[in-house]
């Protein structure tokens, strides 16, 4: 792949004398799908935090879209869409409320917004549930919902933080088809997960243990290397290694 | 722009929707500014007094009457010792002790020359100093009377007298309420806003809804100004409230313009808001948001010259007071409301609320951090 999309080396981040990620290096292409693994407390939401510009690194280099993490954060907070472990879209305002807002804070017309909604609600098949207050839909649909208003604005990367995390299968299912659709047309996913069926369908992954980056290719090819026959096992034997306990 | 065109629509429908934040803006100020002003009144009454009359006289009789038909006294005992009357005090039943001396009316008229002994409870320091001065001032009326009555008067006085009358501008008939409600409001104005403020950076920081809008290319001073508006506006509202319920229930119309009165609130709330949204991005949980705004408050209402003039204060508390933004809204509330005062009389005070204003909020913008 000649255009990387996320460029990272050894991005490095320490809180006091903990080393939450520790000289991470890896580059994404343009429209992959990249997981990103590891168990609890490995560092995967340090370094995603990280790459969004929402915390400042330690040490280490890394560009997004081709803007630098330290000097232009503002510039990637343009091209970067981000769906964090936590729900936060707003629950006291309606569906229709939220997604004019967040598409409205990242810049679209009028006419964009309204043709953009529509299609999404339509897409959601949330058409009559529009003026209802997002605390009252089930968490299906809240994440479905996160995830298309993270993309609205059409970035080049989005960000995905466990999003499927307490959800049922048949929800997974279609959230990982949205996924599947926006990386056809081109935009970079940088999701992370526990589950291995979902690692399964990434393009490549990244297993993190103890803040490294322990093993990086296709799932295939990883399989492989650790001459296994499931994903699961492949995630057995690197983070049974582990000596961090959360 | 635009992005401040979304950010204030989601705030107030946020805002609009809490019912429980609604009751707060618009019902409590209400409520407590027909309430409190009723209660905060400096004029002392019903002070009980016991007398100890050891002369039984007519003379003696008079001035007890005297004392009583002044309205401030409640006469609860009557007795002849000191002792019985001391009691009523240590059982809480009197806050003062008149004794008046066996021969009282004897020396009074043929000797010309009276003692009398007051004795005041002193645990309520208001009660007693205003009741012991009250009852000096009545006994000194009744010796007049006395004097006219019994003691010729000489064409020229031996001893020379200054005579004062005082007389009360711009509040002529001393109405409590004139002086408290302006003061009140001022304080419903600070607590409403500065509270609101400061919870509601901190709620999103609580609830993640923050790490949301850090994600998006919004401005930081956007942000701060998207929360500072729509609090700006609830704050001249429920300003404009109380004025109608300070003109309805107590009859008091601002003898300054409308323009000047605005002009000072809108600049007070610039900083108070400034004030609770700075509390705010220090703060990670409502919690802790909540408790660092009492202590503020406190200091806000008890060192704003609400109820104790500031200019009596200790020198380094006059400091204090003058670091505290809300002395400057009760003093030209006062001013304005009571004394009709003008812009010219005012721009000190306002400038120097501006420069709270912007110090506080741009410190908020300062301090809010997108990134960690």
């Amino acid at each position: 792949m000649a255009e990387y999309v996320i460029k990272a080396e050894k991005l490095t981040k320490k809180f006091g004398d903990f080393t939450a990620t520790n000289a991470i290096s890896f580059e994404v292409g343009k429209g992959e799908i990249f997981g990103f693994l590891g168990a609890n407390g490995a560092g995967k939401t340090t370094a995603m935090r990280m790459l969004c510009g929402l915390s400042k690194p330690t040490s280490g280099k890394a560009t997004i879209a081709g803007f630098d993490i330290y000097k232009q954060t503002e510039q990637i907070k343009k091209n970067i869409g981000y769906m964090s472990q936590k729900f936060s879209l707003y629950e006291d305002l309606t569906i229709l409320e939220n997604i004019h807002f967040f598409g409205g804070i990242y810049g679209l017309n009028n006419q964009q917004l309204k043709s953009k909604s529509k299609q999404l609600l339509h897409d959601l098949d949330l058409e009559k549930e529009a003026k209802k207050l997002v605390s009252g839909i089930p968490l299906g649909w809240k994440q479905k919902l996160a995830f298309s208003v993270a993309v609205l604005h059409n970035p080049a990367v989005v960000f995905l933080d466990e999003p499927t995390g307490g959800v049922d299968p048949v929800t997974r299912r279609q959230f990982w088809d949205m996924i599947y659709e926006v990386a056809h047309h081109g935009m970079t996913v940088f999701v992370t997960t526990h589950y291995m069926d979902e690692a399964e369908y990434c393009n490549r992954i990244s297993i993190m243990v103890d803040g490294k980056i322990e093993a990086l290719n296709t799932p295939s090819n990883l399989k492989h290397q650790f001459n296994v026959p499931s994903m699961d096992q492949v995630f057995y034997q690197l983070a049974r290694g582990a000596k961090r306990i959360e | 722009m635009r992005t401040l065109k979304f950010l204030l629509k989601k705030e107030f429908s946020q805002i609009l929707r809490n019912k429980t934040i609604r009751v707060a803006i618009f019902v409590m100020p209400i409520v407590q500014l027909i309430v409190i002003p009723f209660t905060a009144d400096y004029e002392v009454k019903n002070i009980n007094l016991a007398v100890a009359d050891h002369d039984h006289s007519v003379y003696s009789r008079q001035l007890i009457s005297k004392i009583t038909a002044s309205g401030y006294f409640r006469l609860t005992d009557y007795t002849n010792s000191f002792k019985s009357a001391l009691k009523s005090i240590e059982s809480d039943k009197a806050d003062l002790i008149l004794e008046i001396p066996s021969g009282f009316e004897k020396g009074l008229i043929k000797e010309n020359e009276q003692k009398l002994f007051v004795a005041v409870n002193a645990i309520n320091g208001v009660k007693a100093g205003l009741g012991g001065a009250y009852l000096g001032e009545i006994i000194k009326n009744y010796n007049n009377d006395i004097r006219l009555k019994w003691v010729t008067p000489e064409s020229f006085s031996p001893f020379p007298v200054i005579d004062i009358r005082s007389s009360n501008w711009f509040n002529p008939e001393m109405n409590y309420y004139f002086f408290m409600v302006p003061g009140i409001l001022a304080i419903l104005v600070t607590m409403v806003g500065g509270f609101m403020s400061s919870l509601n950076i901190v709620k999103e920081k609580e609830v993640g809804t923050i790490e949301q809008i850090n994600v998006t290319p919004i401005k930081k001073h956007y942000f701060i100004i998207g929360k500072l508006i729509p609090f700006w506006i609830l704050g001249n509202i429920i300003f404009s409230i109380g004025l109608i319920v300070a003109w309805v229930v107590f009859g008091i119309v601002p003898v300054g313009s409308l323009w000047v009165l605005y002009a000072s609130i809108s600049m007070y709330l610039f900083a108070i808001l400034g004030f609770g949204l700075l509390i705010s991005t220090y703060c990670d949980t409502q919690q802790q948001a909540m408790l660092i705004m009492f202590f503020f408050m406190m200091i806000f209402i008890l060192m704003g010259g609400l109820y104790t003039p500031t200019e009596s204060m200790p020198g380094w508390a006059k400091i204090i007071s003058q670091l505290n933004p809300a002395t400057y809204l009760i003093e030209m509330m006062r001013m304005i409301i009571l004394k009709g005062s003008g812009f010219s009389d005012i721009t000190p005070s306002l400038i120097k609320l501006g420069i709270f204003a912007i110090l506080f909020n741009s410190w908020a913008v300062f301090n809010y951090k997108k990134t960690s």
